[in-house]
C-alpha cells in the first residue's frame, strides 16, 4: 500500500468535478469549430498542399529532385525519417513506461502524446517510402511469397529490421491509443446531439457501456499493451540506430548509437509534447489539467535525457581518439570543424546546453521559455540527425568522392510538407477527439486522502489498475450518468 | 440412295423459321438490347443484365487494351547475311583517324551495327591500345548533329543535281581551286586529290592542323620524327604532352610504360622530366616535373642545348640534373618539345643528334602531323583578295579552329564556289554553297600511312546511315573517274601486297595492317628551316616577355574540338589531371588567384589580339607562375545540340606569325563579376595522408627492398598484430569455378581515361551533362582519381597540431606530384553493400563478383552510403527518357542513338543503383565459348571493357584460381612487395589488388 501525502501536489487544478472534467474535454468537439482552429488548419493545409506537391514532384521525376548526390546517398530524408521517429518516442513512453512506473501524472497528457506518436510514425513512415528510387516497388521489402521462391528480404539489413520496428511501433501505438479512447468515445456519445456524430461515436466507441467487465477488460488490455510497448521504446530507435551503426562509414559505425539515440529520441519527443501540449491547453483552456506540474516534470526528463546525449556525443569523440582510428578520428574532427561545422555548433548548443537551464527553477516554471526550449531542443534533434548522416558521409574514405550537400526546393517542401501533414493530422485529432483521457483524469482528480471530488474509500493508486471490478464506485460513474445531465 | 441423316442445332433450325433463316447468316446474335432500352426503361428485355454484360465486356476490353504492350519492331532477315548471327558479335578490323592520333582498331558490330571500338592487337604502332577518343568515336556515327544529305545552301538538294551543278562549275572555273584539309595520311585519299588535280591542274591541296607542329615539321627539314620512347632511358619534354594529345599518345604510352613497369625482376625505371607550362597529363607522370612560363621555353632549351652540345652551364637544378642524365644516356635519351616554335624545335633535333638518341628515327618518319600553317594563311590572303575561284573543305573547320578565324569567314564568302565534306553544317560548312557531307569512317573504306612503311585500312562496317557519299567518291566522280573509291584503293594497294593479291588484300582487311609502303617517293628531306646557330640567336633575340602569359592546350578529351565537339562521352570525360568536364577554364595557379583575390568559378575576361573571351577561374596546382592555360576546341557554334556554346573558343587568342601560329600569347584578366561553376567530377584534391588508399614509393627504396615500399595495414589479435582478413565475422564463400579478379598497376596508368569510356561505350552508361555532374551526380562506373600531393603531412601533427594540419593537407602544393587511380566496383568478398541491402538487388555470386540485380533494386541507396570506395552510381533520374537529358544523352532517345547500345546491357531505370559488373556479359560469353569447346577458358580470354581498352596495360583482369594465369602469377609476385588492397583494414577483402605506384625521384618521397 502506498502512503499518499496530505502535502501533494494536485494533478488537477481549479477543483474540478467528474462533471466539470466531461464538460471540459467535451466541449471543444462539441462545439462549431472556433476561428482560431480554422486558421491553424490552414496554415496546416497549406503546407500539406506544398508536401503534395513535393511528393509529386519526387515521384514523376525521380530522387534527382532532391540535393542527394553519388557521395551523401540519404541526407533529409532519412534525417526527418529518424527525427520524426523520435519525436514518436514520448507519446509511447508517457503511456506505456509512465503507466507501468505509476506515474499519475501522465494521464493528462498521454492522449495527446500517443496522438502526436502516432501521428509522427506516419509522417517518419513517409520517408522510407519516398526515399526509395522505385517507391511503387516498396513491397519487395516484406518477405512475400513469390513464384521464383527464391527472391526473399535479406534478413542481415538494418532496413528490413526497420520495416519490422516501424510497423509493429505502429500498430502496437494505434492499438492502445484507440483502446483508451474507446471510454471517452462512448461519452460524446453518450452526449452527442446530431445524428452523424452520434452513428460517428457509437462506431468509434465500439459499443461500449461503462460495465464493470468492459474496464475489467480494458484495464488489462491498457496494461498487457503497455507491457508490449514498453520495450518498443527502447527497440524502435535502437534499431533505426543500427542503420548507421551497423555500416563501415566512419561515424556512424558506432556501438554506442543504441541508448544515445534512444535518450535522444525521448529527449525530442518530451520537446514537441511540450510544444504541442503548451499550445493545446491555451487554445482549448485546458491549464488545469495540463498543470505547471506536467511542464516541470517533462522539463525535467528532457533536461535527463538531453544530458544523457550530451555525455553521447563526448563518449564518440573519446572513443574516436581512444581508437586511434584514423578515419574515425578524421570524421570526427570534421564533424566539428569541417565544413559543417555549424551544423555541429547548432547541434551541441541546442542539445547539451540549452538543457541545462532547465536545472533553474524559473525555466523550468516558465511557459514561455519552455516553449521556447522545446522549440530549440527540436531543431537541435534534426541537427543531430542531419550531423550524424551527412558530415560522415560527405567525407568518408576516398578524398576523391569528398562532396557538399545542399538541399533542393524540394527537399526542403518535402520537410516543411511533413509537418503541414502532421498538424493537419493533430488539429483534426484536436478537434473530434477528446484530448484529454477523461476517463483517467477522473480516477486523479482526488490527490490527497482529504481531498478531491469523492472519496471512494481506497487508494487512488490501487483504483489505476483495479477500479472497476471488485471496489464501490467507479471513478469514471459520471460517464454514464451524463446523458442524463 | 440412302439419305444422309440430318442434324440440327435446335428446335429454330428445325422449324426454319424466317427470324432464324434471317439470323443465322449473320455472325453474332444481334440480341443486345441496346435498341430496345432507347424507349422507356421497362419496356426493355433484361435492362440490368444486359448492361452487366455490357459492362464487365467494356471492362474487359478497356483493361486488355490498356495492358497491351507496346509495338516493337523486331523485322526478321529473309535473307540472312552469312556472317551476322543475331546476338552474336562481329568484329572488323579498322581505322580511326581524324586528324589527330591514329588508332588501329576493332570494330564491334552487332546485327550488323557497331558498338565499339577496340584496339587492333595486330598494329604494330598502337598494339591493342584505344585512346579515349577512338573508343568515343562510334557515337559520331549515330549523331543525329550530322547532315544526312547533300545541301545546296543549306537545303536538301540530290546528289545528282549537286554533281552537276559542281562539274559545271568547276569546268569553267576561273582562278585557284583549293582543297582544305587536316592532315590525311591516306595514301590513296592524297592519289585521289592528285588525280582530281591533274583534272583541274590549277587545284592545290592545304593541308592544315588545328593545333599545328608545323615547326618541328620546318625543324626537321619537312619530316615528323617518329619517336621510339621504349628506346629512352631519360626522356626530356618541353611542353610535348605526348602521353596525353601530342602527335601519336597511344602509341606513345605503349612505349614509355616499357621502361615504367617495374617488378622484383626488373627494378630499373627511366626518368622523366617534364617542364612545361600547364600540368598536363605528362607532366603528371613527370619524375621531375619543373613549372616553366612559355616565354622561358626558349631558354630552357637553350640552356640544355648549351649544356649538352656547348658544354656550356644550365640553368635552374632540374635542367642541370637533366643535362648530365642525358649525357649519360647518350642514345638513350631523348629530347621531345610541344612548342610550335621553329627555334626551339630545332634546338632539340640538335639534340638529340648530339647525343645520339637511338629513340628519333627519320628514316620512317611519323606522318600525322603534316600540316603548314603558312600555307594556310597564304589560301586565306588570297580567298580574301578574290584570286580563289574555288575551295574545298575536307573535314576542314578553319572558321572555327584558325585564330583568324574571321578573314576565313569573309575569305569563302568571296570564293565564287565553295564545297564541304564536313559531316555537318559547321562553322565552315555552313559557309560554303555546296554541302557533300562524306561518309563515317565507319561507313567507309580507305587506307593510312600512319608511319612510313606502316600501312592500315578501314573498311564500311554498316552501310551508310545517311544519303551521303565518301569524299574521295566525291572527287572521283568531279574528275571524271567513274571507278568507285574501293576499286580505286584496292587498284593502289596492288603494288604493296604482292603474290596472290586477292588473299594478302583479304589478310591486310582481316587484319586491318599491312607492311608496306604507299607514298609516292620516299619524304624528300629539305633543309631543316634554320640552323642550330641561328636558332641559338633567334631565342637570344626574342623579347622578353613581361605580364601574363597564357599557354593553350589540346584536351585528352575533345581535342581540337571538331570531331570530338559534338561527343557527350568525350565532353563529359574528366579531364585526367582537373578533372573537370564540359568546356574550359582559365586554369591559373593558386598564388595569381590570391593575389587577385579570385576564386574558383569567377568569371574573368581574357584579353589578347584585342579580342576576348569569358571563362571561369580554375585553381590549377602546378601552373606556372604568371601564366594561365585555356584549353582549345571549346566554344563551337555549330557543332549540334551537345557540343554548342560549351565553353569559349580560345583560337583566337593564338598568335598568328607568318611562318606559323603560336599557340602562346600574352593576355589580360579581368574579373567581371560573374559567376560560372565548374562541372568536376573530383572537387577535393589531396589525399589527406590515406596511406591506405593510395600507396607510392620510390626506386630508390624499391631497389634496396622491394619488401618496405608498401605499408601493410595490421590488427591486433590477441596472437599479435595480423593482417586484417584473419579476424572477420563473415563466412567465407568457397569458389569452386572461377575467382575473376584485377589487378592494377599504379606505376602503369598514366590517367589518360580510356578505360573511362571504354567502360562507358560497353555498359550503356548514361551521360548526365554539365549541371547534373555540377551536382556531383556523373554516372561513370569506373572513374580514374587523382591526387596531388600536399606541402602538409601527418608527421606535422606534433608540431602544429592535428586542425591545423588536417586544414594544411587539404591544400595541394604549388608543384604537386601527381598519382592516379583507377577506381571501380572492388567487387569485395565481404562487401558491405550486399548486407545492407533489404531486398537483395545486391549479391555475391559463385565466382567473386558483387551482382547488382536492377529488376530487384528499389533504391535505398543503403548500399551506396555503405561502399567505402564510393563507386555505385544511382539513377537519379530516367535518363534516356526525361526531357533534361535529351540533348546530352540523345543517343538513348532516338532509335538511331539506340543503335550503339551494347545489347547484352540493360539500360537501367529511374531509381536503380548501378556499378561496375566487371563486365559480365563479357564473362558470360568467355565461359560460354568455352564451353561449347568443352575446355575451359584461356587466361586472357575473358577481359573487361577497360582492361582491354588500357593502352599500358595497367589493368589485368583474369581467374585468380587458375594458379597459371597472369594475375595469380603477378600477385604471388606482389605479394608483400607492391600488392595491397585500398582500405585493407576494414577488412571487405576487395577482389582488386593495386600496385605500388614507384617513382625514380632523387627526393625520397613522403611515404617512403
Amino acid at each position: 500500500m502506498q502512503h499518499v501525502s496530505p502535502v501533494r501536489e494536485p494533478l488537477v487544478t481549479g477543483g474540478k468535478s467528474y462533471h466539470d472534467v466531461t464538460q471540459d474535454v467535451c466541449r471543444q468537439v462539441e462545439a462549431a469549430p472556433n476561428v482560431r482552429w480554422m486558421a491553424a488548419l490552414s496554415v496546416a493545409l497549406f503546407f500539406l498542399g506544398i508536401f503534395l506537391y513535393s511528393v509529386y514532384r519526387t515521384l514523376w521525376y525521380g530522387i534527382g529532385e532532391w540535393g542527394l548526390n553519388k557521395t551523401v546517398g540519404w541526407a533529409w530524408d532519412i534525417t526527418n525519417f529518424v527525427w520524426w521517429v523520435g519525436i514518436g518516442h514520448a507519446g509511447t513512453l508517457i503511456s506505456a513506461v509512465l503507466l507501468l512506473f505509476r506515474q499519475k501524472w501522465r494521464s493528462s497528457i498521454n492522449r495527446a502524446a500517443e496522438a502526436m506518436t502516432i501521428f509522427a510514425v506516419i509522417c517518419a513512415a513517409m520517408f522510407p517510402v519516398l526515399h526509395m528510387g522505385r517507391p511503387w516497388l516498396a513491397f519487395y521489402v516484406f518477405p512475400l511469397q513469390n513464384t521464383l521462391g527464391s527472391l526473399w528480404a535479406n534478413f542481415n539489413s538494418p532496413l528490413l529490421w526497420d520495416v519490422f520496428a516501424i510497423s509493429t511501433y505502429f500498430t502496437v501505438s494505434l492499438v492502445f491509443w484507440y483502446t483508451g479512447l474507446v471510454p471517452d468515445f462512448a461519452t460524446i456519445r453518450d452526449r452527442a446531439k446530431g445524428p452523424i456524430a452520434k452513428v460517428a461515436y457509437s462506431l468509434l466507441s465500439m459499443g461500449w457501456t461503462g460495465s464493470a467487465k468492459h474496464w475489467s477488460r480494458y484495464e488489462t488490455v491498457s496494461l498487457i499493451l503497455a507491457g508490449v510497448s514498453t520495450p518498443l521504446v527502447l527497440s524502435v530507435h535502437t534499431i533505426v540506430s543500427m542503420d548507421f551503426a551497423t555500416s563501415v562509414v566512419p561515424g556512424w559505425h558506432t556501438t554506442i548509437f543504441p541508448p544515445y539515440f534512444v535518450a535522444g529520441a525521448i529527449f525530442s519527443g518530451f520537446a514537441m509534447v511540450l510544444t504541442l501540449m503548451l499550445i493545446t491547453r491555451v487554445v482549448f483552456k485546458l491549464e488545469d489539467y495540463i498543470t505547471m506540474e506536467h511542464i516541470a516534470l517533462m522539463n525535467k526528463i528532457m533536461m535527463i535525457t538531453g544530458s544523457i546525449v550530451g555525455v553521447a556525443y563526448i563518449t564518440e569523440f573519446f572513443i574516436a581518439w581512444y581508437s586511434q582510428v584514423e578515419f574515425e578520428q578524421y570524421a570526427f574532427i570534421n564533424r566539428a570543424t569541417g565544413p559543417y561545422w555549424w551544423a555541429y555548433a547548432s547541434m551541441m548548443t541546442c542539445n547539451v546546453i540549452t538543457p541545462q537551464l532547465v536545472w533553474i527553477r524559473k525555466v523550468r516554471y516558465s511557459i514561455p521559455l519552455t516553449f521556447i526550449l522545446s522549440i530549440i531542443v527540436n531543431i537541435g534533434m534534426w541537427f543531430e540527425r542531419f550531423v550524424i548522416i551527412v558530415t560522415s558521409l560527405h567525407r568518408d574514405y576516398l578524398p576523391s568522392s569528398w562532396v557538399m550537400f545542399s538541399p533542393s526546393i524540394i527537399d526542403i517542401g518535402i520537410y516543411v510538407g511533413t509537418l503541414g501533414l502532421f498538424f493537419t493530422l493533430f488539429l483534426l485529432f484536436a478537434k473530434f477527439f477528446p484530448v484529454i483521457n477523461m476517463a483517467e483524469v477522473k480516477t486523479v482528480l482526488k490527490y490527497t486522502v482529504d481531498n478531491g471530488p469523492t472519496y471512494t474509500g481506497h487508494d487512488p493508486h490501487h483504483d489505476l489498475i483495479h477500479k472497476p471490478t471488485t471496489h464501490g464506485v467507479p471513478a469514471t460513474a459520471p460517464v454514464n450518468y451524463n446523458k442524463h445531465d | 440412295m440412302q439419305e444422309s441423316p440430318k442434324y440440327w442445332k435446335g428446335i429454330e433450325e428445325l422449324e426454319s423459321s424466317p427470324e432464324f433463316v434471317k439470323g443465322a447468316f449473320s455472325e453474332f446474335a444481334d440480341f443486345l438490347p441496346v435498341k430496345e432500352s432507347h424507349g422507356s426503361s421497362d419496356a426493355a428485355v433484361a435492362p440490368r443484365r444486359d448492361f452487366l454484360k455490357l459492362m464487365g465486356f467494356g471492362i474487359a476490353a478497356a483493361t486488355l487494351a490498356s495492358c497491351e504492350a507496346p509495338v516493337r519492331k523486331a523485322i526478321p532477315y529473309l535473307n540472312k547475311p552469312e556472317e551476322v548471327d543475331p546476338g552474336i558479335a562481329n568484329f572488323y578490323a579498322s581505322t580511326y583517324f581524324t586528324g589527330t592520333d591514329y588508332n588501329s582498331v576493332l570494330v564491334k558490330t552487332r546485327e550488323g551495327r557497331p558498338i565499339k571500338l577496340e584496339g587492333n592487337p595486330e598494329s604494330p604502332i598502337t598494339r591493342g591500345g584505344l585512346s579515349a577518343r577512338a573508343q568515343a568515336s562510334v557515337l559520331n556515327l549515330y549523331d543525329k548533329g550530322r547532315l544526312q544529305h547533300f545541301a545546296i545552301k543549306g537545303k536538301k538538294a540530290a546528289t545528282d543535281q549537286v554533281d552537276q551543278e559542281i562539274r559545271t562549275k568547276l569546268a569553267g572555273v576561273t582562278g585557284r581551286i583549293a582543297i582544305v584539309s587536316p592532315t590525311i595520311i591516306s595514301p590513296s585519299t592524297k592519289k585521289v586529290i592528285a588525280e582530281f588535280a591533274s583534272r583541274y591542274p590549277n587545284t592545290e591541296h592545304v593541308m592544315y592542323d588545328a593545333n599545328s607542329q608545323s615547326a618541328l615539321l620546318r625543324a626537321n627539314g619537312g619530316v615528323l620524327p617518329s619517336y621510339d620512347f621504349s628506346k629512352a632511358a631519360v626522356i626530356v619534354s618541353l611542353g610535348a604532352d605526348f602521353l596525353g594529345t601530342w602527335l601519336s599518345p597511344v602509341e606513345f604510352a605503349k612505349q614509355y610504360i616499357v621502361n615504367r613497369k617495374v617488378s622484383s625482376e626488373k627494378k630499373t625505371m627511366s626518368r622523366h622530366f617534364q617542364f612545361e607550362t600547364a600540368l598536363t597529363l605528362t607532366g603528371s607522370n613527370a619524375d621531375v616535373r619543373v613549372p616553366v612560363k612559355p616565354s622561358e621555353m626558349g631558354a630552357t632549351a637553350l640552356a640544355l642545348y648549351n649544356a649538352i652540345v656547348g658544354g656550356g652551364a644550365a640553368g635552374s637544378a632540374q635542367l642541370k640534373k637533366a643535362a648530365t642524365e642525358l649525357k649519360a644516356a647518350g642514345g638513350r635519351g631523348l629530347v621531345v618539345s610541344g612548342s610550335n616554335d621553329v627555334a626551339v624545335q630545332t634546338l632539340v633535333a640538335a639534340i638529340n643528334q648530339a647525343i645520339g638518341s637511338t629513340a628519333v628515327d627519320l628514316a620512317s618518319p611519323s606522318m600525322v602531323r603534316q600540316g603548314d600553317d603558312a600555307r594556310l594563311l597564304r589560301l586565306v590572303n588570297d580567298m580574301n583578295a578574290g584570286s580563289v575561284g574555288v575551295v574545298i573543305f575536307y573535314h576542314a573547320n578553319p572558321a572555327y579552329d584558325h585564330p583568324l578565324a574571321d578573314k576565313v569567314k569573309s575569305g569563302i564568302a568571296k570564293v565564287p564556289l565553295s564545297i564541304s565534306f564536313n559531316d555537318r553544317l559547321d562553322e565552315t560548312g555552313s559557309l560554303c554553297y555546296y554541302a557533300c557531307p562524306d561518309h563515317n569512317f565507319l561507313e567507309s573504306w580507305n587506307d593510312f600511312e600512319p608511319k612510313r612503311g606502316f600501312l592500315s585500312l578501314s573498311q564500311p562496317t554498316i552501310s551508310p546511315l545517311f544519303a551521303t557519299r565518301q569524299a574521295q567518291d566525291s572527287l572521283l566522280t568531279w574528275a571524271g573517274n567513274p571507278q568507285s573509291y574501293y576499286n580505286y584503293l584496292r587498284a593502289s594497294w596492288r603494288g604493296v601486297l604482292g603474290g596472290d593479291f586477292q588473299a594478302a588484300w583479304d589478310k591486310a582487311v582481316h587484319d586491318g595492317v599491312a607492311v608496306g609502303t604507299l607514298s609516292p617517293a620516299p619524304v624528300a628531306q629539305t633543309a631543316p628551316a634554320m640552323s642550330a646557330d641561328q636558332a641559338v640567336a633567334a631565342i637570344n633575340s626574342a623579347p622578353k616577355s613581361s605580364g601574363v602569359e597564357l599557354a593553350l592546350y589540346e584536351k585528352v578529351g575533345v581535342g581540337v574540338g571538331n570531331y570530338e565537339g559534338n561527343n557527350p562521352w568525350l565532353q563529359e570525360l574528366p579531364d585526367p589531371v582537373s578533372k573537370a568536364t564540359w568546356g574550359n577554364y582559365v586554369a591559373v595557379p593558386r598564388a595569381m588567384a590570391v593575389k587577385n583575390s579570385w576564386e574558383q568559378g569567377d568569371v574573368l575576361k581574357v584579353t589578347a589580339n584585342g579580342k576576348s573571351i569569358e571563362l571561369p577561374v580554375l585553381i590549377q596546382p602546378g601552373q606556372a607562375n604568371d601564366t594561365v592555360s585555356i584549353a582549345i576546341g571549346y566554344g563551337r557554334e555549330m557543332a549540334g545540340k551537345v557540343g554548342d556554346k560549351v565553353g569559349a573558343n580560345a583560337y583566337p587568342l593564338a598568335v598568328v606569325r607568318d611562318n606559323g601560329i603560336v599557340y602562346t600569347n600574352t593576355v589580360t584578366l579581368e574579373k567581371t563579376g560573374a559567376q560560372s561553376p565548374i562541372a568536376q567530377t573530383q572537387t577535393h584534391h589531396t589525399i589527406m595522408d590515406r596511406k591506405p588508399v593510395v600507396q607510392e614509393s620510390t626506386l630508390a627504396q624499391y631497389i634496396k627492398d622491394p619488401k618496405e615500399v608498401t605499408e601493410y595495414e595490421k590488427i591486433s589479435t590477441p596472437d599479435g598484430l595480423e593482417k586484417p582478413n584473419k579476424v572477420s565475422l563473415w563466412q567465407d564463400y568457397e569458389y569452386k569455378n572461377h575467382h575473376w579478379g584485377m589487378v592494377i598497376d599504379l606505376n602503369s596508368c598514366i590517367g589518360c581515361g580510356s578505360c573511362v569510356i571504354g567502360c562507358q561505350v560497353e555498359n550503356n552508361v548514361a551521360v548526365v551533362g554539365k549541371q547534373e555532374v555540377i551536382n556531383r551526380r556523373e554516372m561513370h562506373w569506373m572513374r580514374i582519381d587523382r591526387y596531388y600531393s600536399s606541402d602538409a603531412s601527418k608527421e606535422d601533427f606534433e608540431e602544429k597540431g592535428k586542425l591545423a594540419t588536417y586544414a594544411a593537407m587539404e591544400d595541394p602544393s604549388e608543384n604537386p606530384s601527381v598519382i592516379f587511380q583507377p577506381m571501380l566496383c572492388q567487387h569485395c568478398n565481404h562487401a558491405p553493400c550486399e548486407t545492407v541491402c533489404p531486398v537483395l538487388a545486391t549479391t555475391h555470386s559463385s565466382e567473386g563478383l558483387n551482382q547488382m540485380t536492377y529488376n530487384r533494386c528499389v533504391g535505398t541507396r543503403y548500399c551506396a552510403n555503405n561502399c567505402p570506395y564510393k563507386v555505385r552510381r544511382f539513377n537519379w533520374f530516367s535518363y534516356y527518357s526525361n526531357d533534361k537529358f535529351e540533348d546530352v544523352n540523345g543517343h538513348m532517345f532516338t532509335d538511331l542513338g539506340r543503335m550503339v547500345l551494347n545489347p547484352d546491357v540493360t539500360v537501367r531505370a529511374r531509381g536503380v543503383m548501378e556499378k561496375c559488373s566487371f563486365c559480365v556479359q563479357r564473362i558470360q560469353l568467355g565461359k560460354l565459348e568455352a564451353k561449347k569447346q568443352k575446355r575451359r577458358p584461356k587466361d586472357g580470354e575473358v577481359v573487361t571493357a577497360c582492361a582491354q581498352s588500357c593502352p599500358t596495360q595497367a589493368i589485368v583482369f583474369g581467374d585468380m584460381r587458375d594458379p597459371e594465369s597472369q594475375i595469380s602469377k603477378i600477385m604471388r609476385r606482389e605479394d608483400g612487395e607492391r600488392g595491397f588492397h585500398v582500405l585493407d583494414a576494414i577488412n571487405v577483402q576487395p577482389n582488386i589488388t593495386y600496385l605500388t605506384k614507384i617513382r625514380n625521384t632523387e627526393t625520397e618521397v613522403r611515404n617512403a
